[in-house]
């Protein structure tokens, strides 16, 4: 376990190494640098600048100076949004989006596990096929087609539901079903699959055999088995999730960190387009290798290292 | 003599010795014909209603796709002055004056934008993006992938371990981070060299940001199709007609090229089928969040994302190139679906 572990997470530490190293030096091939703007600064300022923020020293020099900084959190100062540094930003957007991904996760599971479940059953039968259908379409629509169509539905057409911002619980209620829809036929799709697998083996004909009641197979031998793939497709849908939120956020003017990438994307605000990548890229590794990790735990079959 | 004596001549027949007719040769023959690989699967994906349907919505798709702006009146970057934000079949003022003169003005079937563009035509040109890009992205990812995993899984050993801890960090990376991250940075080098490098002026015509999606594909994409393909040839690679290639003297890269890739071809052609929705629905993100095809060139998601802020008053320029990209999506899935039920032989029986 120790062994396998270790393992994982040194790997991790390469590949985060790695995409940071690939993000600094990609940055450095955009010509100007970061104060490449519409009206071009005098070169006296340019050199100012350049001197303030440290870009006149050796690539090198830079590079080791900006991943000292990144390992303390410190992504440098934002260049768009004058006097606020990278870090506090996402410090600030980073809640927010993991409240809405943290709820959208959680009700992807607790509607998805059923629907895979129920479809499983009944089998053949036109539950089945309705969910089946159903899942199909939920993971073809894009989440930007979702956010919007809700939005013209509920906001403009009935007005039921407020548009921008996050002020009340009636806020949440748009992007949260917008960024579940895919994740919830996913998984739909998931459980389906692998309950029609966990049925059909011989423990559960055991199970039956034993006398045991339908609801005791269902739940203790069927569901706990089937659940376990389920438990794989969480880190992806954690990266789902978090890409989602850059396109979900920006439609429903959340003021989270996906909102806020995308701003300095448009905005060519490249301390902040390259502090916000580290940061995620850091979050869904980390996320990864936990999931990993727990489901070798979980799953005592699975032989370790 | 004894007339009675049993004669031991053989009574036979001439006609008995004719060559045998077609016919009679025909109703000898109690095989069918064989059924190969090919048929086989064409007579599953017949039979799949499904996949069928999504085969004939992906061709009308590529028909007003490819062919619809070559016969439409107006195209798609051409701004119709005083023509702006019109209602489907809306006539401006000068275009009723036109008509009224007796000229004939085509209709403007789905209205047109706020700089006066003819939206039908740019859907068309959208979905023509959309497809482009997912097939050349599948077609990247499938020559890239599945010579890199034969290549893994035919050496094994060392060759294996490194080339597959290689595909190992590629996997774990996020994808969409790094996609976001090549497209802003690309343009600049990918401009300078289409300008000062003669030969790479075909760069411009594509559009830059266009190639950097294809680039991003090529350098991440193709991980899970290496991956799928490295464990059928590992399958393979143990059969006895390879040990025969190998006996004859054949080289490692026909063996490869002739026995092994065209062996798995069934899991090529679905692994490459499912892969076009998925390139399509990461270049219509890219669009919506401002990444993608630059204007006027329009794609299905960055007509989505400029339609959103006139969502109240002209909600079908929202939802034309909405329900256009689910149903290319849609349909490729469920072909896909379809192509693997018909063609994976795991799943036969």
């Amino acid at each position: 376990m120790g062994k396998y572990a270790i393992k994982r997470i040194f790997s991790a530490i390469v590949t985060l190494f790695l995409i940071a190293t690939i993000t600094f030096f990609l940055m450095k091939l955009v010509p100007g640098g970061p104060f490449l703007a519409e009206k071009a600064p005098s070169a006296a300022v340019t050199a100012a600048l350049e001197a303030k923020y440290g870009l006149d020293k050796p690539l090198n020099e830079q590079f080791f100076t900006y991943m000292a900084d990144a390992m303390k959190g410190d992504f440098g100062p934002s260049i768009k949004q004058r006097g606020r540094n990278v870090a506090d930003i996402i410090a600030k957007g980073f809640p927010v989006s993991a409240k809405i991904g943290g709820i959208s996760i959680l009700i992807s599971m607790l509607i998805g596990i059923p629907l895979g479940c129920i479809a499983a059953l009944w089998r053949g039968k036109s539950v089945d096929n309705t969910i089946i259908v159903f899942a199909t379409f939920g993971i073809s629509v894009p989440s930007f087609v979702v956010a919007t169509i809700l939005m013209m539905i509920f906001s403009t057409q009935l007005g039921w539901l407020p548009t921008y911002g996050l002020s009340s619980g009636l806020h949440y209620i748009m992007p949260v079903a917008a960024l579940s829809f895919y994740p919830i036929a996913y998984i739909s799709r998931l459980m389906r699959s692998s309950m029609l697998d966990v049925l059909g083996q011989d423990y559960m004909r055991t199970a039956k055999a034993k006398g045991l009641s339908g609801f005791v197979t269902l739940f203790k031998h069927a569901l706990r088995n089937a659940v376990l793939p389920v438990v794989t497709f969480l880190g992806p849908m954690l990266a789902y999730t978090l890409t989602g939120s850059f396109v979900v956020e920006r439609i429903f003017t959340v003021p989270g960190i996906g909102n806020e990438f995308v701003s300095s994307i448009i905005n060519r605000d490249y301390p902040m387009i390259m502090g916000t990548t580290i940061f995620l890229a850091t979050l869904l590794i980390t996320m990864n290798v936990i999931v990993d990790i727990a489901y070798k735990v979980i799953d005592p079959r699975i032989k370790l290292n | 003599m004894d007339n009675n004596l049993p004669s031991f001549h053989l009574k036979v027949d001439p006609a008995d010795f004719q060559p045998a007719t077609q016919e009679e040769k025909e109703s000898l023959i109690v095989m069918r014909e064989s059924v190969n690989f090919w048929h086989d699967g064409m007579r599953r994906l017949r039979k799949n209603n499904i996949a069928m349907v999504s085969l004939v919505v992906i061709v009308l798709v590529s028909i007003f796709a490819f062919l619809g702006p070559q016969i439409y009146p107006y195209s798609y970057e051409q701004q119709n002055r005083g023509s702006e934000n019109l209602a489907p079949f809306e006539y401006s003022q000068d275009e009723i004056a036109l008509q009224n003169s007796g000229e004939k003005v085509f209709p403007h079937l789905m209205g047109t934008d706020s700089l006066a563009r003819d939206t039908m035509v740019r859907l068309m040109m959208g979905s023509r993006i959309s497809l482009l890009v997912g097939i050349i992205a599948s077609a990247i990812i499938l020559l890239i992938g599945s010579f890199y995993g034969a290549i893994s899984g035919y050496f094994g050993g060392t060759v294996d371990n490194v080339m597959m801890r290689l595909v190992d960090i590629i996997y774990s990376v996020p994808d969409i981070l790094i996609i976001i991250l090549l497209s802003v940075t690309l343009k600049y080098p990918l401009n300078a060299l289409a300008e000062s490098v003669i030969g790479f002026g075909w760069i411009k015509v594509i559009g830059v940001p266009l190639i950097s999606i294809f680039i991003v594909f090529a350098l991440l994409y193709w991980v899970g199709m290496a991956r799928i393909v490295r464990s059928q040839i590992l399958m393979l690679k143990e059969q006895e007609y390879v040990t025969a290639a190998r006996a004859l003297g054949a080289s490692s890269a026909r063996i490869i090229k002739k026995h092994l890739l065209t062996n798995c071809i069934g899991t090529l052609i679905v692994t490459t089928t499912l892969q076009i929705p998925a390139a399509i629905f990461t270049e219509s993100f890219l669009s919506f969040i401002g990444l993608g095809v630059s204007a006027p060139m329009p794609s299905l998601g960055s007509m989505a994302s400029q339609a959103i802020g006139g969502i109240t008053t002209y909600p079908y320029r929202l939802l034309a190139p909405a329900i256009m990209i689910s149903i290319i999506i849609l349909s490729f899935n469920l072909l896909g679906d379809g192509l693997r039920d018909a063609f994976d032989p795991k799943l036969k029986n």
